[in-house]
């Protein structure tokens, strides 16, 4: 198959599959945690080195259970996902069930940020 | 459908970083399981509040989860094998993150001028951010 040139934003066209959400899962996020972890580790060097108040403010978004939900779903996403494609480069006997594991790891990850959502729900309504 | 075969890789510095990928993948998540595990029997079993299990996960240094009111952080968390283990872990996020990153821009901006440009630029923040966390963690 002959790679067209292409603009950028057509990679990011929805062309059918359960595997391209999890590409693209996978990639928003791998690179919103490379955003989050950047600026955690610039805001704790800020606090630890001048006090700044900038770090606690970034904290405060961080902590909060409405940025904590979306990330969560992202990071464990990004794991589970990552998972997958080591398993099925290692054995790449499984890419024809490619579709099947890919359910297989919905199916994992649903209860793992199911636990997470209670956990954040628990505290938003304990109202801390 | 049959699965197709896969020329022999060379060593270059594309396979090199493939390779890292994925080994530092599952290191990090061997070591953040590490973490929560060392986390809930040095005394946090109690506090299941989702920010500070991740703090104890990946970043368990004794500065960082200094206001998420754990017991005795410094305690248990200011000596050398959790500097040790801050370190790795730091090293392996940010060198994951960071050649991520990279391989998404150079898929959108292919083989032109940016790509050796684009690069100098990721490897100097980068060893920034290595340089600002091992700082952070050797000085707590």
């Amino acid at each position: 198959m002959a790679v067209k040139p292409q603009t950028w934003w057509q990679g990011w066209r929805y062309r059918g599959g359960g595997t391209m959400i999890a590409w693209l899962l996978h990639r928003i996020g791998g690179l919103a945690m490379v955003l989050f972890v950047g600026m955690h580790v610039f805001a704790s060097f800020l606090t630890q080195q001048f006090g700044s108040d900038v770090g606690t403010a970034i904290n405060i978004v961080y902590e909060s259970p409405y940025f904590q939900a979306p990330l969560y779903f992202l990071v464990i996403f990004h794991a589970l996902n990552g998972l997958r494609i080591i398993l099925l480069d290692t054995f790449p006997k499984l890419l024809e069930y490619q579709r099947e594991v890919t359910w297989l790891q919905w199916i994992v990850f649903i209860p793992l940020y199911g636990l997470a959502v209670f956990f954040i729900v628990a505290r938003i309504l304990s109202g801390e | 459908m049959r699965s197709r075969t896969v020329p022999q890789p060379s060593m270059s510095f594309e396979y090199i970083m493939w390779m890292f990928t994925r080994i530092s993948g599952l290191a990090l998540l061997f070591m953040g399981a590490v973490g929560l595990v060392m986390a809930f029997i040095m005394g946090g079993r109690e506090l299941l509040d989702m920010p500070t299990l991740a703090r104890w996960t990946f970043f368990p240094n004794p500065n960082h989860v200094v206001n998420s009111d754990i017991p005795d952080v410094t305690q248990g968390w200011a000596n050398a094998y959790w500097q040790i283990m801050q370190i790795v872990i730091a090293f392996f996020g940010i060198s994951h993150g960071f050649n991520g990153l990279r391989v998404v821009i150079e898929d959108y901006i292919g083989n032109t001028i940016w790509q050796p440009m684009l690069r100098g630029l990721i490897f100097l923040v980068w060893l920034f951010f290595m340089i600002m966390a091992v700082f952070v963690i050797l000085a707590s």
